[in-house]
């Protein structure tokens, strides 16, 4: 590891302070107690499941954007990464989910 | 090659020339490991979900006590082990070493925790009759057991292995042998391993929450 390299990183570094991660940390407690208390709500599931991923979507976004500190990086880094992960998981969802909502409706009632 | 022969070429499109996007290659790799990982989580809890939508007779055994309390504490747990870390990546480069280590212990010892506490419900739930293989409950869904071993056992496994890897980490960095990107490139790793157990926590175990 070069020096160079070294000094150029340092300084990025100075972005995120602990009031600002500690600030992040109690919005995931937040999200994750609003899930737990969801939990007990009696909705239906797709339509549980479908609040619950999304809360946890709001989640790994933060926590990628500050503790993974992905925000504070090059945008070509992000682009790299991001938009090829979501695509692929999105293709496992148009082939599974559709599937199984019609499943539910070919059951005998 | 030296430093001076990539100037020139640092404003190309990527934004680095001999560093892609300006970070070091160790950190691009780990990047690129845990999106490859993620791949591998959501593929599992993709099909989880086919088979938790598809069956309506899917078992509910998880009481307050114990499963959704020691799984909301784990989950604390993790979230804090996530801000040690993030907090000990912080010390590594503003230099301070004994800081950074005595932060890199406390995610250390908050791993450990989380491992300690899932393994104590997983005894709970093979004293019940629960195997990846069975259960007792009625009616029978054999994929219960199947679905919900192989994720949080995959997702142990990596906990595990990060506890291994920060404690190397954090003795090399205490010794003065590895740099703050070091830490920085194992606290990506960690993050992630939280980031998993937040899909995998609202998932497994809040979607077959006991509703009386």
């Amino acid at each position: 590891m070069s020096a160079h390299g070294h000094g150029e990183l340092t300084h990025e570094h100075s972005v995120g302070t602990t009031k600002l991660f500690t600030t992040v940390w109690v919005w995931l407690l937040l999200l994750t107690a609003l899930e737990v208390f969801l939990a007990y709500e009696r909705l239906e599931v797709h339509l549980m499941i479908t609040i619950l991923v999304g809360l946890s979507l709001i989640k790994a976004a933060l926590i990628m954007s500050y503790f993974m500190h992905l925000r504070f990086e090059r945008l070509g880094l992000f682009l790299l990464l991001v938009p090829a992960m979501v695509f692929c998981i999105c293709m496992m969802l148009i082939m599974f989910f559709p599937d199984s909502i019609r499943l539910m409706d070919l059951r005998p009632h | 090659m030296s430093e001076t022969e990539f100037e020139g070429i640092v404003e190309s499109p990527w934004s680095g020339g001999a560093s892609p996007f300006a970070i070091n290659s160790k950190k691009l790799g780990m990047w690129l490991f845990i999106i490859s990982d993620s791949l591998t989580f959501s593929a599992l809890l993709v099909s989880y979900a086919y088979v938790r939508l598809e069956t309506p007779d899917w078992p509910r055994p998880f009481e307050i006590w114990p499963a959704i309390a020691k799984s909301s504490l784990m989950t604390l747990v993790l979230l804090s082990s996530s801000l040690t870390m993030v907090l000990g990546v912080n010390a590594a480069f503003q230099g301070d070493r004994k800081k950074t280590v005595r932060y890199l212990i406390a995610t250390i010892i908050c791993g450990i925790a989380f491992v300690l506490i899932h393994a104590t419900e997983w005894v709970t739930l093979f004293g019940e009759g629960v195997t990846p293989w069975s259960n007792p409950w009625k009616p029978f869904v054999p994929l219960f057991g199947g679905t919900f071993f192989g994720l949080t056992g995959l997702h142990m496994l990596h906990v595990t292995i990060g506890v291994v890897y920060l404690a190397v980490i954090a003795w090399g960095f205490g010794k003065g042998k590895y740099t703050a990107e070091h830490v920085e490139v194992s606290g990506l790793y960690w993050h992630f391993v939280d980031l998993v157990w937040m899909f995998i926590f609202p998932m497994v175990y809040l979607l077959s929450v006991n509703p009386k």
